[in-house]
Protein backbone atom coordinates (compact mmCIF):
# COMPACT_ATOMS: atom_id res chain seq x y z
CA UNK A 1 0.00 0.00 0.00
CA UNK A 2 1.55 3.20 -0.80
CA UNK A 3 -1.45 5.77 -0.12
CA UNK A 4 -1.35 7.52 2.83
CA UNK A 5 -2.85 5.52 5.63
CA UNK A 6 -7.04 6.25 6.18
CA UNK A 7 -6.20 5.94 10.13
CA UNK A 8 -3.03 5.85 12.24
CA UNK A 9 -3.14 4.42 15.98
CA UNK A 10 -0.19 5.66 17.56
CA UNK A 11 0.98 3.85 20.68
CA UNK A 12 -2.06 3.58 22.34
CA UNK A 13 -2.80 2.54 26.14
CA UNK A 14 -6.12 1.47 27.78
CA UNK A 15 -6.48 0.90 31.74
CA UNK A 16 -9.53 0.38 33.58
CA UNK A 17 -9.38 1.04 36.96
CA UNK A 18 -10.01 -1.25 39.48
CA UNK A 19 -8.99 -2.06 42.80
CA UNK A 20 -4.97 -3.14 42.08
CA UNK A 21 -4.12 0.05 40.32
CA UNK A 22 -5.94 -0.52 37.27
CA UNK A 23 -6.22 -3.43 34.54
CA UNK A 24 -4.13 -2.50 31.48
CA UNK A 25 -5.89 -3.88 28.18
CA UNK A 26 -3.69 -2.19 25.94
CA UNK A 27 -0.04 -1.69 26.47
CA UNK A 28 0.98 0.88 23.59
CA UNK A 29 -0.60 -0.32 20.20
CA UNK A 30 0.10 0.91 17.06
CA UNK A 31 -0.81 0.60 13.71
CA UNK A 32 -1.55 1.75 10.44
CA UNK A 33 -5.05 1.10 7.87
CA UNK A 34 -5.29 2.30 4.70
CA UNK A 35 -7.88 3.19 2.65
CA UNK A 36 -9.91 0.39 1.49
CA UNK A 37 -8.29 -1.97 3.23
CA UNK A 38 -9.59 -4.94 5.49
CA UNK A 39 -7.97 -5.68 8.79
CA UNK A 40 -8.64 -8.47 11.08
CA UNK A 41 -7.13 -7.75 14.75
CA UNK A 42 -6.62 -11.13 15.82
CA UNK A 43 -5.95 -12.28 19.68
CA UNK A 44 -7.12 -14.50 22.39
CA UNK A 45 -10.18 -13.50 24.31
CA UNK A 46 -9.27 -10.62 26.65
CA UNK A 47 -6.07 -9.00 24.86
CA UNK A 48 -7.92 -6.08 24.42
CA UNK A 49 -9.51 -6.45 21.04
CA UNK A 50 -12.72 -4.98 21.29
CA UNK A 51 -10.78 -2.28 23.73
CA UNK A 52 -9.28 -0.80 20.67
CA UNK A 53 -12.96 -0.82 18.31
CA UNK A 54 -14.69 1.09 21.24
CA UNK A 55 -11.96 3.61 21.44
CA UNK A 56 -11.97 3.87 17.59
CA UNK A 57 -15.84 4.39 17.44
CA UNK A 58 -15.72 7.06 20.04
CA UNK A 59 -17.33 5.18 23.16
CA UNK A 60 -14.26 4.74 24.86
CA UNK A 61 -11.39 7.13 25.72
CA UNK A 62 -7.72 5.85 25.85
CA UNK A 63 -5.69 6.28 28.68
CA UNK A 64 -2.77 6.89 26.28
CA UNK A 65 -1.91 7.79 22.45
CA UNK A 66 -3.67 8.77 19.77
CA UNK A 67 -5.96 7.50 16.86
CA UNK A 68 -5.78 10.12 13.42
CA UNK A 69 -7.90 9.68 10.77
CA UNK A 70 -7.11 11.54 7.62
CA UNK A 71 -10.73 12.04 6.93
CA UNK A 72 -10.82 14.25 9.60
CA UNK A 73 -11.33 14.31 13.55
CA UNK A 74 -15.01 12.45 13.16
CA UNK A 75 -15.23 9.99 10.90
CA UNK A 76 -18.80 8.47 10.06
CA UNK A 77 -18.60 4.84 11.67
CA UNK A 78 -20.46 1.92 10.85
CA UNK A 79 -20.72 -0.90 14.05
CA UNK A 80 -21.19 -4.43 13.74
CA UNK A 81 -21.26 -5.88 17.24
CA UNK A 82 -21.37 -9.31 18.60
CA UNK A 83 -25.49 -9.37 18.56
CA UNK A 84 -27.53 -7.85 15.97
CA UNK A 85 -28.67 -5.26 18.57
CA UNK A 86 -31.43 -4.39 16.04
CA UNK A 87 -34.31 -2.39 18.60
CA UNK A 88 -37.08 -4.66 18.73
CA UNK A 89 -39.86 -1.97 18.41
CA UNK A 90 -38.94 -0.98 15.04
CA UNK A 91 -39.23 -3.19 11.76
CA UNK A 92 -36.13 -4.55 9.90
CA UNK A 93 -37.00 -1.55 7.37
CA UNK A 94 -37.28 0.63 10.39
CA UNK A 95 -33.98 -0.74 11.70
CA UNK A 96 -31.58 -0.20 8.87
CA UNK A 97 -32.63 2.98 8.18
CA UNK A 98 -31.91 4.32 11.67
CA UNK A 99 -28.63 6.06 10.79
CA UNK A 100 -29.84 8.08 7.96
CA UNK A 101 -32.75 9.24 10.34
CA UNK A 102 -30.60 9.98 12.96
CA UNK A 103 -28.12 11.85 10.46
CA UNK A 104 -31.21 13.60 9.07
CA UNK A 105 -32.26 12.45 5.79
CA UNK A 106 -35.50 12.48 4.43
CA UNK A 107 -37.55 8.91 4.65
CA UNK A 108 -38.14 9.17 0.94
CA UNK A 109 -34.57 8.80 -0.19
CA UNK A 110 -33.66 7.03 3.15
CA UNK A 111 -36.42 3.98 1.61
CA UNK A 112 -34.83 3.88 -1.55
CA UNK A 113 -31.67 3.28 -0.39
CA UNK A 114 -32.81 0.66 2.40
CA UNK A 115 -34.43 -1.03 -0.72
CA UNK A 116 -30.79 -1.19 -2.46
CA UNK A 117 -29.43 -2.58 1.03
CA UNK A 118 -32.36 -5.11 1.88
CA UNK A 119 -31.26 -6.50 -2.09
CA UNK A 120 -27.57 -6.68 -1.36
CA UNK A 121 -28.14 -8.53 2.06
CA UNK A 122 -30.56 -10.79 0.27
CA UNK A 123 -33.43 -10.10 2.87
CA UNK A 124 -35.75 -8.69 0.05
CA UNK A 125 -39.38 -9.42 1.21
CA UNK A 126 -38.50 -8.76 4.84
CA UNK A 127 -38.93 -5.09 5.14
CA UNK A 128 -42.03 -4.82 7.50
CA UNK A 129 -40.96 -8.24 9.84
CA UNK A 130 -40.16 -7.45 13.26
CA UNK A 131 -36.76 -8.43 14.90
CA UNK A 132 -38.31 -11.49 16.54
CA UNK A 133 -39.14 -13.03 13.50
CA UNK A 134 -35.71 -13.25 12.32
CA UNK A 135 -33.11 -15.72 12.68
CA UNK A 136 -29.33 -15.13 14.13
CA UNK A 137 -28.25 -15.32 10.65
CA UNK A 138 -31.03 -12.53 9.36
CA UNK A 139 -30.56 -10.36 11.88
CA UNK A 140 -27.08 -10.25 11.41
CA UNK A 141 -27.04 -9.48 8.09
CA UNK A 142 -29.75 -6.48 8.40
CA UNK A 143 -26.97 -4.96 11.29
CA UNK A 144 -24.55 -5.34 8.34
CA UNK A 145 -26.58 -3.69 5.93
CA UNK A 146 -27.41 -0.81 8.61
CA UNK A 147 -23.61 -0.43 9.65
CA UNK A 148 -23.03 0.49 5.55
CA UNK A 149 -26.52 2.19 4.70
CA UNK A 150 -24.88 5.83 6.05
CA UNK A 151 -21.98 4.52 3.72
CA UNK A 152 -19.62 5.38 6.29
CA UNK A 153 -15.75 5.72 6.32
CA UNK A 154 -15.11 3.27 8.26
CA UNK A 155 -16.66 -0.38 9.23
CA UNK A 156 -15.96 -1.79 12.83
CA UNK A 157 -17.02 -5.27 13.29
CA UNK A 158 -16.55 -6.90 16.72
CA UNK A 159 -16.77 -10.80 16.31
CA UNK A 160 -19.93 -9.97 14.06
CA UNK A 161 -20.44 -13.26 14.01
CA UNK A 162 -19.42 -14.66 17.40
CA UNK A 163 -23.00 -15.65 18.03
CA UNK A 164 -23.98 -17.47 14.78
CA UNK A 165 -23.89 -21.10 14.19
CA UNK A 166 -20.75 -22.70 12.01
CA UNK A 167 -22.65 -23.11 8.63
CA UNK A 168 -24.16 -19.74 8.91
CA UNK A 169 -21.42 -18.16 10.00
CA UNK A 170 -19.03 -19.18 6.79
CA UNK A 171 -21.77 -18.46 4.64
CA UNK A 172 -21.33 -15.13 5.98
CA UNK A 173 -18.13 -14.60 5.39
CA UNK A 174 -18.67 -15.13 1.65
CA UNK A 175 -21.18 -12.59 1.87
CA UNK A 176 -19.42 -10.07 3.84
CA UNK A 177 -16.37 -10.60 1.43
CA UNK A 178 -19.00 -10.16 -2.01
CA UNK A 179 -20.41 -6.52 -0.05
CA UNK A 180 -16.78 -5.58 0.73
CA UNK A 181 -15.94 -5.86 -2.45
CA UNK A 182 -19.21 -4.44 -3.70
CA UNK A 183 -18.75 -1.10 -1.09
CA UNK A 184 -15.01 -0.69 -1.41
CA UNK A 185 -15.07 0.40 2.66
CA UNK A 186 -11.98 0.71 4.96
CA UNK A 187 -13.10 -2.34 7.99
CA UNK A 188 -11.18 -3.54 10.60
CA UNK A 189 -12.52 -6.51 11.82
CA UNK A 190 -11.80 -7.96 15.41
CA UNK A 191 -12.07 -11.82 15.25
CA UNK A 192 -10.54 -14.81 17.48
CA UNK A 193 -11.01 -16.99 14.65
CA UNK A 194 -8.03 -17.68 12.27
CA UNK A 195 -9.76 -18.82 9.24
CA UNK A 196 -12.58 -15.74 8.90
CA UNK A 197 -9.42 -14.01 9.39
CA UNK A 198 -7.62 -15.14 6.87
CA UNK A 199 -10.60 -15.88 4.59
CA UNK A 200 -11.58 -11.60 4.69
CA UNK A 201 -8.74 -9.85 5.61
CA UNK A 202 -5.82 -8.42 3.74
CA UNK A 203 -3.85 -7.95 6.88
CA UNK A 204 -3.93 -9.64 9.73
CA UNK A 205 -2.51 -8.06 13.41
CA UNK A 206 -2.16 -10.71 15.63
CA UNK A 207 -2.49 -9.31 19.56
CA UNK A 208 -0.82 -10.78 22.69
CA UNK A 209 -2.47 -11.59 25.61
CA UNK A 210 -3.30 -8.68 27.77
CA UNK A 211 -2.16 -6.17 28.31
CA UNK A 212 -2.32 -6.58 24.40
CA UNK A 213 0.48 -5.29 22.31
CA UNK A 214 0.97 -6.12 18.29
CA UNK A 215 2.72 -9.13 17.92
CA UNK A 216 2.59 -9.81 14.05
CA UNK A 217 1.61 -7.93 11.26
CA UNK A 218 0.79 -10.39 8.62
CA UNK A 219 0.17 -9.57 4.78
CA UNK A 220 -2.33 -11.89 3.37
CA UNK A 221 -1.38 -12.75 0.06
CA UNK A 222 -4.48 -14.68 -1.14
CA UNK A 223 -5.90 -13.73 -4.32
CA UNK A 224 -9.61 -12.36 -4.54
CA UNK A 225 -12.25 -13.41 -4.37
CA UNK A 226 -11.89 -15.98 -2.41
CA UNK A 227 -13.75 -18.78 -2.56
CA UNK A 228 -14.63 -21.33 0.50
CA UNK A 229 -11.95 -23.83 -1.16
CA UNK A 230 -9.03 -21.42 -0.78
CA UNK A 231 -8.96 -22.88 2.74
CA UNK A 232 -8.25 -26.16 1.44
CA UNK A 233 -5.28 -24.76 -0.18
CA UNK A 234 -1.36 -25.26 1.18
CA UNK A 235 -1.21 -21.38 1.09
CA UNK A 236 -3.69 -21.16 3.50
CA UNK A 237 -2.73 -23.56 5.23
CA UNK A 238 1.37 -21.63 5.50
CA UNK A 239 -0.25 -18.65 6.45
CA UNK A 240 -2.58 -20.25 9.06
CA UNK A 241 -0.14 -21.83 10.91
CA UNK A 242 1.83 -18.58 11.11
CA UNK A 243 -0.80 -17.14 12.79
CA UNK A 244 -1.49 -19.86 15.16
CA UNK A 245 2.37 -19.51 16.18
CA UNK A 246 1.73 -15.94 16.79
CA UNK A 247 -0.91 -16.42 18.99
CA UNK A 248 0.72 -19.51 20.84
CA UNK B 1 -47.38 -19.96 12.98
CA UNK B 2 -51.00 -19.82 11.86
CA UNK B 3 -52.54 -22.83 13.66
CA UNK B 4 -51.09 -21.51 17.12
CA UNK B 5 -52.61 -17.57 16.27
CA UNK B 6 -55.89 -19.34 15.71
CA UNK B 7 -55.95 -21.28 19.17
CA UNK B 8 -54.77 -18.82 21.20
CA UNK B 9 -58.16 -16.98 19.20
CA UNK B 10 -60.58 -19.33 20.12
CA UNK B 11 -59.37 -19.75 23.42
CA UNK B 12 -59.31 -16.60 24.44
CA UNK B 13 -63.11 -16.21 23.26
CA UNK B 14 -63.62 -19.17 25.01
CA UNK B 15 -62.79 -17.91 28.10
CA UNK B 16 -64.78 -14.48 27.38
CA UNK B 17 -68.00 -16.62 27.63
CA UNK B 18 -67.13 -18.09 30.58
CA UNK B 19 -66.51 -15.35 32.08
CA UNK B 20 -69.68 -13.71 30.78
CA UNK B 21 -71.32 -17.04 32.23
CA UNK B 22 -69.52 -16.82 35.41
CA UNK B 23 -71.15 -12.79 35.85
CA UNK B 24 -74.40 -13.74 35.13
CA UNK B 25 -74.34 -16.45 38.25
CA UNK B 26 -73.05 -13.78 39.85
CA UNK B 27 -76.21 -11.72 39.28
CA UNK B 28 -78.42 -14.53 40.08
CA UNK B 29 -76.56 -15.87 42.87
CA UNK B 30 -77.32 -12.22 44.37
CA UNK B 31 -80.73 -12.11 43.42
CA UNK B 32 -81.44 -14.98 44.97
CA UNK B 33 -79.75 -14.33 48.35
CA UNK B 34 -81.51 -10.87 48.39
CA UNK B 35 -85.41 -12.68 47.52
CA UNK B 36 -85.30 -15.09 49.23
CA UNK B 37 -82.26 -14.81 52.13
CA UNK B 38 -84.66 -12.44 54.40
CA UNK B 39 -82.40 -9.89 54.69
CA UNK B 40 -84.05 -5.83 54.62
CA UNK B 41 -83.21 -3.84 51.71
CA UNK B 42 -81.24 -1.63 53.55
CA UNK B 43 -78.97 -4.37 54.07
CA UNK B 44 -79.05 -6.15 51.05
CA UNK B 45 -80.93 -4.86 47.97
CA UNK B 46 -81.58 -6.54 44.78
CA UNK B 47 -80.30 -6.72 42.11
CA UNK B 48 -83.16 -5.11 40.38
CA UNK B 49 -83.67 -2.39 43.31
CA UNK B 50 -79.88 -1.18 42.27
CA UNK B 51 -81.13 -0.92 39.20
CA UNK B 52 -83.83 1.27 39.64
CA UNK B 53 -82.11 3.48 41.86
CA UNK B 54 -79.13 3.63 38.90
CA UNK B 55 -81.65 4.68 36.95
CA UNK B 56 -83.09 7.23 39.42
CA UNK B 57 -79.75 8.77 39.97
CA UNK B 58 -79.32 9.02 36.05
CA UNK B 59 -82.53 10.66 35.44
CA UNK B 60 -82.25 13.17 38.25
CA UNK B 61 -78.84 14.04 37.35
CA UNK B 62 -77.14 13.69 40.67
CA UNK B 63 -74.87 10.45 39.15
CA UNK B 64 -73.35 12.27 36.23
CA UNK B 65 -72.49 15.41 38.81
CA UNK B 66 -70.62 13.17 41.35
CA UNK B 67 -69.25 10.83 38.79
CA UNK B 68 -68.28 13.34 36.95
CA UNK B 69 -66.65 15.45 40.05
CA UNK B 70 -64.70 12.16 41.14
CA UNK B 71 -63.76 11.73 37.51
CA UNK B 72 -61.87 15.13 37.23
CA UNK B 73 -60.48 14.57 40.18
CA UNK B 74 -58.98 11.35 39.25
CA UNK B 75 -58.20 12.82 35.79
CA UNK B 76 -56.61 15.23 36.92
CA UNK B 77 -54.53 13.46 39.90
CA UNK B 78 -53.31 10.69 37.55
CA UNK B 79 -51.74 13.36 35.15
CA UNK B 80 -50.15 15.23 37.70
CA UNK B 81 -48.97 12.47 39.28
CA UNK B 82 -47.82 10.27 36.25
CA UNK B 83 -46.25 13.12 34.52
CA UNK B 84 -44.17 14.47 37.65
CA UNK B 85 -43.39 10.52 38.21
CA UNK B 86 -41.95 10.17 34.49
CA UNK B 87 -40.36 13.36 35.37
CA UNK B 88 -38.48 12.45 38.33
CA UNK B 89 -37.98 8.75 37.49
CA UNK B 90 -36.20 9.56 34.15
CA UNK B 91 -33.94 11.78 36.19
CA UNK B 92 -33.71 9.21 39.30
CA UNK B 93 -32.86 6.70 36.44
CA UNK B 94 -29.58 9.28 34.97
CA UNK B 95 -28.31 10.09 38.18
CA UNK B 96 -27.01 8.28 41.22
CA UNK B 97 -26.59 11.28 43.40
CA UNK B 98 -30.36 12.26 42.86
CA UNK B 99 -31.11 8.51 43.47
CA UNK B 100 -29.38 8.52 46.89
CA UNK B 101 -31.09 12.55 47.80
CA UNK B 102 -34.54 11.33 47.30
CA UNK B 103 -34.42 7.79 47.94
CA UNK B 104 -35.11 8.50 51.75
CA UNK B 105 -38.14 10.31 51.03
CA UNK B 106 -39.21 7.83 47.99
CA UNK B 107 -39.35 5.00 50.55
CA UNK B 108 -41.03 6.93 53.26
CA UNK B 109 -43.61 7.97 51.14
CA UNK B 110 -44.37 4.71 50.29
CA UNK B 111 -44.29 3.43 53.70
CA UNK B 112 -46.80 6.24 54.93
CA UNK B 113 -50.49 4.80 54.38
CA UNK B 114 -51.85 7.97 52.74
CA UNK B 115 -55.47 7.13 54.00
CA UNK B 116 -53.96 7.99 57.33
CA UNK B 117 -52.54 11.54 56.14
CA UNK B 118 -55.42 12.01 53.88
CA UNK B 119 -57.12 14.01 56.92
CA UNK B 120 -54.64 15.92 57.29
CA UNK B 121 -54.46 17.08 53.49
CA UNK B 122 -57.58 17.39 53.99
CA UNK B 123 -57.17 20.14 56.83
CA UNK B 124 -54.90 21.78 54.85
CA UNK B 125 -55.62 22.35 51.68
CA UNK B 126 -59.92 22.21 52.09
CA UNK B 127 -62.63 20.17 51.80
CA UNK B 128 -62.56 21.24 48.06
CA UNK B 129 -61.17 19.31 45.07
CA UNK B 130 -57.68 20.22 45.55
CA UNK B 131 -57.11 17.87 47.82
CA UNK B 132 -58.34 15.37 46.30
CA UNK B 133 -56.26 15.81 43.13
CA UNK B 134 -53.93 16.13 45.90
CA UNK B 135 -54.36 12.28 47.17
CA UNK B 136 -54.66 11.12 43.74
CA UNK B 137 -51.85 11.91 42.74
CA UNK B 138 -49.65 11.21 45.69
CA UNK B 139 -50.96 7.24 45.12
CA UNK B 140 -50.28 7.30 41.44
CA UNK B 141 -46.81 8.60 42.17
CA UNK B 142 -45.11 5.65 43.14
CA UNK B 143 -45.76 2.17 41.13
CA UNK B 144 -45.35 4.92 38.04
CA UNK B 145 -41.86 6.46 39.37
CA UNK B 146 -40.86 3.08 39.77
CA UNK B 147 -41.48 1.81 36.39
CA UNK B 148 -39.91 4.56 34.86
CA UNK B 149 -36.33 4.18 36.62
CA UNK B 150 -36.63 0.19 36.20
CA UNK B 151 -37.59 0.93 32.75
CA UNK B 152 -34.81 3.57 31.55
CA UNK B 153 -32.20 1.35 33.59
CA UNK B 154 -33.10 -1.44 31.56
CA UNK B 155 -31.77 0.02 28.19
CA UNK B 156 -29.47 -2.39 27.10
CA UNK B 157 -26.02 -0.66 26.62
CA UNK B 158 -25.70 -2.68 23.40
CA UNK B 159 -28.19 -0.65 21.65
CA UNK B 160 -27.01 2.65 23.49
CA UNK B 161 -23.22 1.77 22.73
CA UNK B 162 -25.16 1.30 18.85
CA UNK B 163 -26.66 5.07 18.91
CA UNK B 164 -22.98 6.85 20.34
CA UNK B 165 -20.97 5.38 17.17
CA UNK B 166 -23.90 6.58 15.21
CA UNK B 167 -23.20 10.00 17.13
CA UNK B 168 -26.93 10.46 18.14
CA UNK B 169 -27.55 13.61 19.75
CA UNK B 170 -28.70 13.41 23.68
CA UNK B 171 -32.57 14.37 22.26
CA UNK B 172 -32.15 11.61 19.85
CA UNK B 173 -31.13 9.15 22.31
CA UNK B 174 -34.21 9.75 24.73
CA UNK B 175 -36.98 10.16 21.94
CA UNK B 176 -35.43 6.78 19.50
CA UNK B 177 -34.00 4.65 21.83
CA UNK B 178 -34.71 5.10 25.79
CA UNK B 179 -38.69 6.24 25.47
CA UNK B 180 -39.69 3.31 23.34
CA UNK B 181 -37.38 0.94 25.24
CA UNK B 182 -39.18 2.04 28.52
CA UNK B 183 -41.97 2.24 27.51
CA UNK B 184 -43.67 -1.46 28.28
CA UNK B 185 -42.27 -1.25 31.93
CA UNK B 186 -43.78 2.59 32.23
CA UNK B 187 -47.38 1.24 30.91
CA UNK B 188 -47.28 -1.21 33.10
CA UNK B 189 -46.99 1.25 36.10
CA UNK B 190 -49.13 2.91 34.67
CA UNK B 191 -51.42 0.46 34.40
CA UNK B 192 -51.36 0.13 38.11
CA UNK B 193 -51.36 4.00 38.62
CA UNK B 194 -54.88 4.20 36.64
CA UNK B 195 -56.32 1.54 39.10
CA UNK B 196 -54.75 2.98 42.25
CA UNK B 197 -56.15 6.61 41.53
CA UNK B 198 -59.58 6.04 41.56
CA UNK B 199 -58.98 4.83 45.34
CA UNK B 200 -57.09 7.89 46.00
CA UNK B 201 -59.87 10.00 45.10
CA UNK B 202 -62.27 7.90 46.91
CA UNK B 203 -60.18 8.06 49.95
CA UNK B 204 -60.01 12.09 49.76
CA UNK B 205 -63.96 12.15 49.33
CA UNK B 206 -64.28 9.96 52.29
CA UNK B 207 -62.55 12.15 54.38
CA UNK B 208 -64.29 15.37 53.87
CA UNK B 209 -66.40 16.28 50.47
CA UNK B 210 -70.08 17.55 49.46
CA UNK B 211 -69.44 15.84 46.31
CA UNK B 212 -68.20 13.06 43.99
CA UNK B 213 -69.01 9.41 44.15
CA UNK B 214 -67.35 8.95 47.35
CA UNK B 215 -69.72 11.24 49.01
CA UNK B 216 -72.62 10.03 47.37
CA UNK B 217 -71.66 6.76 49.45
CA UNK B 218 -71.22 8.20 52.83
CA UNK B 219 -74.73 9.81 51.90
CA UNK B 220 -76.24 6.44 50.87
CA UNK B 221 -75.21 4.99 54.59
CA UNK B 222 -76.15 7.61 56.30
CA UNK B 223 -79.65 7.73 54.69
CA UNK B 224 -79.88 3.35 54.73
CA UNK B 225 -80.48 3.89 51.18
CA UNK B 226 -78.28 1.34 50.30
CA UNK B 227 -79.44 0.82 46.43
CA UNK B 228 -76.94 4.28 46.24
CA UNK B 229 -74.26 2.69 47.97
CA UNK B 230 -74.00 -0.18 45.40
CA UNK B 231 -74.75 2.69 42.29
CA UNK B 232 -72.12 4.51 43.28
CA UNK B 233 -69.38 1.67 43.90
CA UNK B 234 -70.51 0.14 40.46
CA UNK B 235 -69.75 3.04 39.07
CA UNK B 236 -66.51 3.31 40.55
CA UNK B 237 -65.80 -0.03 39.11
CA UNK B 238 -66.77 1.29 35.87
CA UNK B 239 -64.26 4.21 35.80
CA UNK B 240 -61.69 2.44 36.74
CA UNK B 241 -61.88 -0.64 33.99
CA UNK B 242 -62.68 2.34 31.62
CA UNK B 243 -59.29 3.72 32.75
CA UNK B 244 -57.56 0.22 32.98
CA UNK B 245 -58.87 -0.43 29.48
CA UNK B 246 -57.71 2.61 27.89
CA UNK B 247 -53.91 1.88 29.38
CA UNK B 248 -54.28 -1.43 28.13
CA UNK B 249 -55.45 -0.34 24.65
CA UNK B 250 -52.39 1.76 24.48
CA UNK B 251 -50.38 -0.97 25.63
CA UNK B 252 -51.99 -3.27 22.06
CA UNK B 253 -51.21 0.26 20.10
CA UNK B 254 -47.45 0.78 20.79
CA UNK B 255 -46.23 -2.54 21.70
CA UNK B 256 -47.34 -4.86 19.10
CA UNK B 257 -44.15 -5.50 18.28
CA UNK B 258 -43.76 -7.48 21.62
CA UNK B 259 -44.17 -11.28 21.40
CA UNK B 260 -47.16 -11.51 23.10
CA UNK B 261 -47.12 -15.73 23.41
Amino acid sequence: MSAAPFLTVRELSAVFPDKNGGLRALDEVSFEVYPREFVCVLGPSGSGKSTILRILAGLLAPTAGEVIFSAGPQPKIGMVFQEANLMPWRSVIKNLTLPLELAGLETEAAREKAGDMMDLVGLDGFEEYWPRDLSGGMAQRVAIARALIHDPDLLLLDEPFGSLDALTRERMWTELSHIWQAKQKTVLMVTHSISEALFLADRVLVLTQRPGKVKLDLEVELPRPRKEEIRYTPQFGRLARKLKKAIG
Amino acid sequence: MEPKHLRSLTTTTGRNWLGLASLAAGILAWWAAARFGGLPAFILPSPIQVWMRFVRALTDGSLFLHAGVTLFEILIGLLVGALSATVLGYLVAKSRTLERVLSPYLVASQAVPLVAIAPLLVIWFGPGMFSKVLICALIVFFPVLVNTVVGVRAVPTALHNLMLSLRATPRQILLKLEIPAALPVFLGGLRIGATLSVIGAVIGEFVGADKGLGFLINVGRGQFDTALVFVAVFTLIALALVLYGIVALAERRFLVWQDTN
